[in-house]
């Protein structure tokens, strides 16, 4: 005889149990994002601030090779030399420094000072002959310093920066003359070989261009079959092969289609290495199946009594299909393709494999030009060496993160506003 | 008059038989109910006379269908002019997504009926007219047709099925989603429309079919039992069978 209280209690338990594995999963998850979120954002807020160090600057026209008693014109500016005059300002911050210590000073900024100093001559003019304060990039080591990211406890043999940088540096400090701004030149400079100069724009743009290229390369073509097999197609041995077969292409590894692209559009077409071009072709080939599958989907799930009113209207299947399911099943098509888009974004083999992971310091202009892209862009600062793109990394993975949620927001919005509601 | 004439028609789903040898005559400007237990293909008949059937692969219609001495189950029939001349109202109101204006001058536009949009204008004030939902829409023609009640759903799919000015309508269970009230007025409505249309409706309800139709066909296990006029099939049928299935005594 089963005790029915008992038995209705098991029940209760059972239920709140399974409950309890539900909430349980989903906290699971919650944590991971979470745990990922901290460390990418913890190590790559900084490289949105970059370090300054402000010293002064001696245009004397000896160093700069000009007439000291006639006032030089701005093309006479813009053609002289500016390295001495670095040096000899940078030696002026020790008066007792001897050569390897200068070139050491000289370490502490980035390469391009002799450009910031120029830069700073030709837009005051007026400054020729005088010590004006002058503000340069600090090199990626100090800037690493500034931001406390660098390790000062180690030996000095095994540190980049040496202890005479650390002392100048220190002192300059103390001084109030380092400061840290927002890194504008991370979004609008092209890669470098240098982490303080290094920045996304060309990686930005040729991720962008790429998936420009995929959209409309793959959404028309993948339209056009869903839709033809989905409606048109007689449902026979053919149709079900290739079902099968558009199936098995999403579940293709996508460096095979790298390879493809290598092989095809490279060899072949002999299409222009490392551009947007070819990687958008190549990415359009994996989204393929994943709009097709998506498209198809969203034209099942059209009420059969909408072809039906149509087409007992007098409707050609055509007309049928245009007026009526293809505008039905647009946002759910919309958004697969979206989501496709946002999956082509984040790859990066096949990108590897038809060139653009090269080193590309200019921005691209058009789909035409050579480009990286923002995971591959990922994949080359992760495997430098320099402190300086550790944090650069991340910062990289955040852009990418903020596109993808940009786009997967897009999506959820497409299909919130058009879908429309039957019955 | 007939206005259809069945000869001979066998249907098959595949390799199953749904319809066996229907012979059949259909008057114009009358009301033929078709009824029946469910699954006994007077549906799949229905669907023969607009040949929506071959939206469904693998079905195949063999026979003879005249609608006005031309017979339509023929490769060379044009389906878009044969379901112009003929419409369909079906079980679950399906209005398009659309607007209730665009949902009425769809057929219209499709077939090139109207020269000017005053024209347009004027038969979608019509054909609503005609279906008795004028009065209820006329101030929210650009709503969505999806958001009237079902009754006025059903009402809204007969008015875009007369839009065009078919000869003859097919009804299939038009009512069998709606409340009585809503049936009363469809059934009135049907009573309405048969001085210009010959009308074919499938129903479950054999009241319904006794109400608003001159001609009855009983179909059981996809066989024609009996056909003929409203009155002898409910008061006094050839076939037992019949006499079972009015009585109630199976279905």
């Amino acid at each position: 005889m089963i005790n029915r209280e008992e038995f209705l209690n098991k029940r209760y338990k059972s239920e709140k149990r399974f409950q309890f594995y539900g909430k349980s999963a989903i906290v699971l998850a919650l944590l991971f994002l979470a745990i990922f979120l901290f460390k990418i954002f913890s190590t790559g807020y900084t490289a949105f601030q970059k370090t300054w160090i402000t010293i002064p600057i001696n245009y004397d026209p000896e160093f700069m090779y000009l007439d000291a008693d006639q006032k030089p014109s701005i093309q006479d500016l813009e053609d002289s030399e500016y390295f001495d005059v670095g040096i000899e300002s940078f030696a002026a911050l020790d008066q007792n420094a001897n050569e390897d210590q200068i070139t050491d000073i000289k370490r502490m900024f980035a390469f391009i000072f002799e450009e910031e100093i120029k830069y700073h001559i030709l837009s005051n003019p007026d400054d020729f002959g005088k010590i004006v304060e002058v503000k340069l990039t600090a090199s990626d080591d100090l800037d690493q310093v500034f931001k406390g990211n660098y390790p000062r406890e180690l030996p000095e043999e095994r540190r980049r920066v040496t202890d005479y940088q650390l002392k100048i540096f220190d002192k300059l400090s103390a001084e109030g003359k380092v400061e840290s701004n927002f890194n504008f030149s991370f979004f609008t400079n092209a890669d470098s070989r240098e982490a303080e100069l290094a920045g996304i724009a060309s990686s930005f743009m040729g991720s962008l261009f790429s998936i420009l290229v995929c959209l409309a390369v793959s959404f028309p073509v993948a339209l056009l079959a869903a839709i033809y097999l989905e409606e048109f197609a007689p449902k026979n041995r053919l149709t079900d092969f290739i079902e099968v077969n558009i199936n098995n292409l999403a579940a293709v590894p996508s460096i095979v289609f790298g390879l493809l692209g290598l092989g095809v559009l490279l060899a072949v077409f002999g299409l222009p290495r490392s551009t947007p071009l070819v990687g958008g072709i190549t990415l359009s080939l994996m989204t393929l199946p994943t709009i097709i599958i998506a498209a198809r989907a969203s034209l099942k799930a059209v009420p059969p009594s909408i072809r039906e009113a149509a087409l007992a209207m007098g409707a050609s299947r055509m007309q049928t299909t245009l007026h009526h399911t293809v505008p039905l099943s647009l946002p759910g098509t919309l958004s697969g393709t979206i989501i496709g888009l946002a999956q082509a974004l984040g790859e990066t083999a096949p990108l590897i494999l038809i060139g653009m992971v090269a080193f590309v310091n200019t921005i691209p202009g058009s789909p035409m030009d050579p480009a990286a892209s923002l995971p591959v862009q990922i994949y080359i600062w992760a495997e430098s060496a320099e402190r300086g793109f550790v944090e650069k990394v991340s910062a990289c993975i955040m852009v990418l993160l903020i596109f993808l949620v940009l786009m997967n927001l897009v999506a959820q919005m497409v299909r919130h506003k058009f879908e429309k509601k039957w019955n | 008059m007939n206005k259809i004439e069945a000869k001979n028609v066998n249907v098959f789903y595949g390799e199953k038989q749904a319809l066996f040898d229907i012979n059949m005559d259909i008057q114009e400007k009358q009301v033929t109910a078709l009824i029946g237990p469910s699954g006994c293909g007077k549906s799949t008949f229905l669907r023969c006379l607009n040949r929506m059937n071959d939206v469904i692969d693998i079905c195949k219609v063999e026979g003879e269908i005249k609608i006005n001495d031309y017979n339509i189950n023929q490769k060379a029939t044009d389906v878009v002019r044969l379901r112009e001349k003929i419409g369909m109202v079906f079980q679950k109101p399906n209005p398009f997504p659309k607007t209730l204006y665009e949902n009425i001058s769809y057929g219209p536009e499709i077939h090139g009926m109207a020269q000017s949009k005053d024209e347009l204008d004027q038969i979608v004030e019509d054909s609503l007219k005609k279906a008795a939902l004028w009065n209820e829409v006329k101030d929210r023609l650009n709503e969505p047709g999806t958001g009237l009640s079902g009754g006025q759903q059903q009402r809204l799919c007969i008015a875009r099925a007369i839009s065009v000015k078919p000869e003859v309508i097919l009804m299939d269970e038009p009512c069998s989603a709606l409340d009585p009230i809503a049936t009363a007025q469809i059934e009135e409505l049907i009573d309405e429309l048969k001085k210009e249309h010959t009308i074919v409706i499938v129903t479950h309800s054999m009241s319904q079919a006794a109400r608003v139709s001159q001609q009855t066909g009983f179909f059981h296990l996809g066989k024609l039992i009996e056909v003929g006029s409203t009155d002898m099939i409910f008061k006094n049928p050839n076939q037992q069978q019949t006499q079972d299935y009015i009585t109630g005594r199976f279905g």
